[in-house]
């Protein structure tokens, strides 16, 4: 309960939190009402700036900018949850058998984190664009690899510090089998960090997207995607602004409440480090 | 310091190996046939079968490896498909705009950022560093390509002072390949250097509050020497490992940026070649640049041991 206290009354959490809940309410919405179709056009409207009946204006197709920006945020979150579902889940593999096995295992498995390391999100999806069609499924991919050593490096440090630990060797000394060394005594341990590297992995995913949709190696159009939607609206800039402002704030804001989110999680799960 | 010389080398090459190992294996093995890839379906099999004996997709996968690695450390990257001239030459031709770029933007991120960290640490839990976290956190926020076109909406469309996009080139003198850079490379550097000053920050804060320092007040030495000798030096090594890593990230994040700004640059390349099916020069491009962060981390590495005598006599 002192966790739930420290919580509540951690600024940083608290504004993290409503920001997320924010943008889970908006696209859990989009997903049931946007103001318009997200995909409809109209000539006759293209390109108008903010009015009462499209808020945030229209797009090149008449298309109203605040549907697609709602709409946009179930593909961000979409991304963000299933890339890093992918980087943990590898790297938390990679980083059990490194930790817990140790040896050559461990030298060959870190050598190949260090490869990818050299991979940024962005390499990895060119190198993937290049072979397979451009799609958010490519995205997600790259996006998940990147995440991989980050999770990978942070188990194997926990394996290696809790492998020596007492209630550990006890357990081994009572005979406990490897499968039940790893899943029942050290990773428990090891998830809160693994948490917060997961919700500080969480923004980063959302602007990798946003940024490879904008190159176009992402989400395709007709979708809405908020990287996407700035794409189109650069060939707009001169004749309305206001297409290029919402999508980008829609990033920052969601960005700014997950780092929020993340930095206070961390705070709250391991006092030590505030 | 030998064996740590022996061990960072000996990573670096390994490091290096598997990266090659995944630029190969993503671009030659996983489509299945590549020259399909190029072509296209709709080409006869005569076709398919004389550019799959030409790029020697007839040979068993670890031989076509082993000739392609002895290749790229010549420096021979294959031919571009799409302008049939050599990748390392391509390159080469556009290491002039993305290499400045990726320059100007670190430059730009350490010459705000640990100032800023350090003004952050020394006045911590003051105004000044609740603002500078305010700015790190909003600058975290901002995705680098959103800045890049918001300042060309200010500084193009609004204020005309600069042009939208494109490179002048350094035939004319250092300034307008400068000023052709001027935007892009800030709003490269700018998210990066929030990142820095945050790790600034906390890298001095942590020094602050060791006994050393303690002491060195004690004996009445001056804040100022306080900060310069017994606090920064000892900062850096954190500081400079997520600098290093930031630089790679530099290098990859101008491949965005050199499409806000139509800018001539690596990126592009890479970008009309997956357009054009021109698988070599994506290989290439993206072996190049994957490489280039392994040798940035190796000389990040390297750099330890002259700031830290530590490591020298571990």
């Amino acid at each position: 309960m002192a966790v739930t206290r420290r919580a509540l009354r951690h600024v940083t959490f608290v504004l993290g939190v409503l920001v997320t809940l924010s943008l889970v309410a908006t696209a859990g919405v989009s997903l049931v009402w946007t103001p318009a179709d997200p995909l409809s056009q109209s000539i006759d409207s293209r390109l108008q700036g903010p009015t009462s009946g499209h808020p945030f204006g229209t797009d090149q197709y008449g298309r109203d900018i605040l549907s697609r920006v709602m709409r946009g945020a179930v593909v961000s979150i979409a991304v963000g949850v299933i890339a890093v579902g992918i980087g943990a889940t590898i790297g938390i593999l990679i980083g059990t058998a490194s930790g817990y096995i140790g040896g050559w295992v461990d030298e060959v498995l870190m050598r190949v984190i260090d490869a990818v390391q050299g991979f940024p999100a962005i390499l990895s999806a060119l190198l993937f664009t290049a072979v397979f069609a451009p799609g958010i499924g490519i995205s997600m991919i790259a996006i998940g690899i990147a995440f991989v050593p980050a999770f990978a490096r942070l188990t194997r440090g926990s394996f290696l510090e809790l492998r020596a630990r007492e209630f550990v060797v006890a357990a081994h000394a009572l005979g406990a089998r490897d499968r039940r060394l790893v899943f029942r005594h050290i990773l428990p341990n090891t998830l809160a960090p693994l948490i917060v590297q997961a919700t500080t992995s969480f923004p980063v995913a959302i602007l990798a997207e946003a940024g490879l949709a904008y190159l176009g190696l992402g989400t395709q159009p007709p979708h809405p995607s908020w990287g996407l939607m700035l794409k189109e609206a650069q060939n707009f800039l001169s004749q309305s602004p206001s297409f290029a402002v919402f999508p980008g704030s829609a990033i920052a804001l969601t960005v700014l409440g997950l780092n929020l989110l993340g930095d206070g999680l961390r705070d709250v799960l391991d006092p030590k480090t505030a | 310091m030998r064996r740590y010389l022996a061990r960072r080398v000996a990573a670096f090459v390994a490091t290096l190996f598997f990266v090659s190992v995944l630029a190969f294996v993503v671009i030659r093995v996983l489509p299945g046939d590549p020259a399909l890839v190029i072509l296209g379906p709709e080409v006869s099999p005569e076709i398919v079968a004389r550019l799959r004996a030409s790029m020697g997709l007839d040979r068993p996968i670890p031989v076509q490896y082993v000739e392609w690695l002895g290749r790229a450390l010549r420096g021979d990257l294959g031919v571009s498909i799409q302008y049939d001239v050599p990748v390392g030459r391509l390159i080469l031709s556009r290491l002039p705009v993305t290499l400045p770029l990726t320059v100007m933007a670190a430059g730009f991120m350490i010459a705000a950022a640990i100032p800023l960290g350090l003004y952050a640490a020394t006045h911590h839990r003051r105004t000044g560093d609740y603002a500078a976290m305010v700015v790190s956190q909003l600058g975290i926020a901002v995705p680098s390509f959103w800045l890049g076109l918001l300042l060309i909406l200010l500084f193009s469309v609004h204020l005309g002072w600069m042009r939208s996009g494109g490179f002048d080139g350094w035939d004319d003198g250092l300034w307008p390949g400068v000023r052709s850079l001027l935007l892009p490379a800030f709003a490269l550097g700018f998210f990066q250097a929030a990142v820095l000053v945050r790790a600034t920050r906390s890298s001095v804060l942590d020094v602050l509050r060791e006994d050393y320092v303690r002491t060195a007040r004690a004996k009445g030495v001056r804040e100022r020497a306080v900060i310069a000798k017994h606090t920064l030096r000892n900062a850096m090594i954190p500081i400079l490992t997520v600098a290093g890593i930031q630089l790679g990230q530099l290098m990859a994040g101008s491949i965005i940026l050199e499409s806000v700004f139509a800018l001539p640059g690596l990126g592009r390349l890479a970008l009309v070649a997956i357009t054009a099916r021109d698988l070599p020069v994506v290989q290439g491009v993206t072996l190049f640049v994957a490489s280039s962060i392994i040798v940035i981390n190796f000389a990040v590495d390297m750099l330890y041991v002259v700031l830290d005598p530590r490591i020298r006599y571990d």
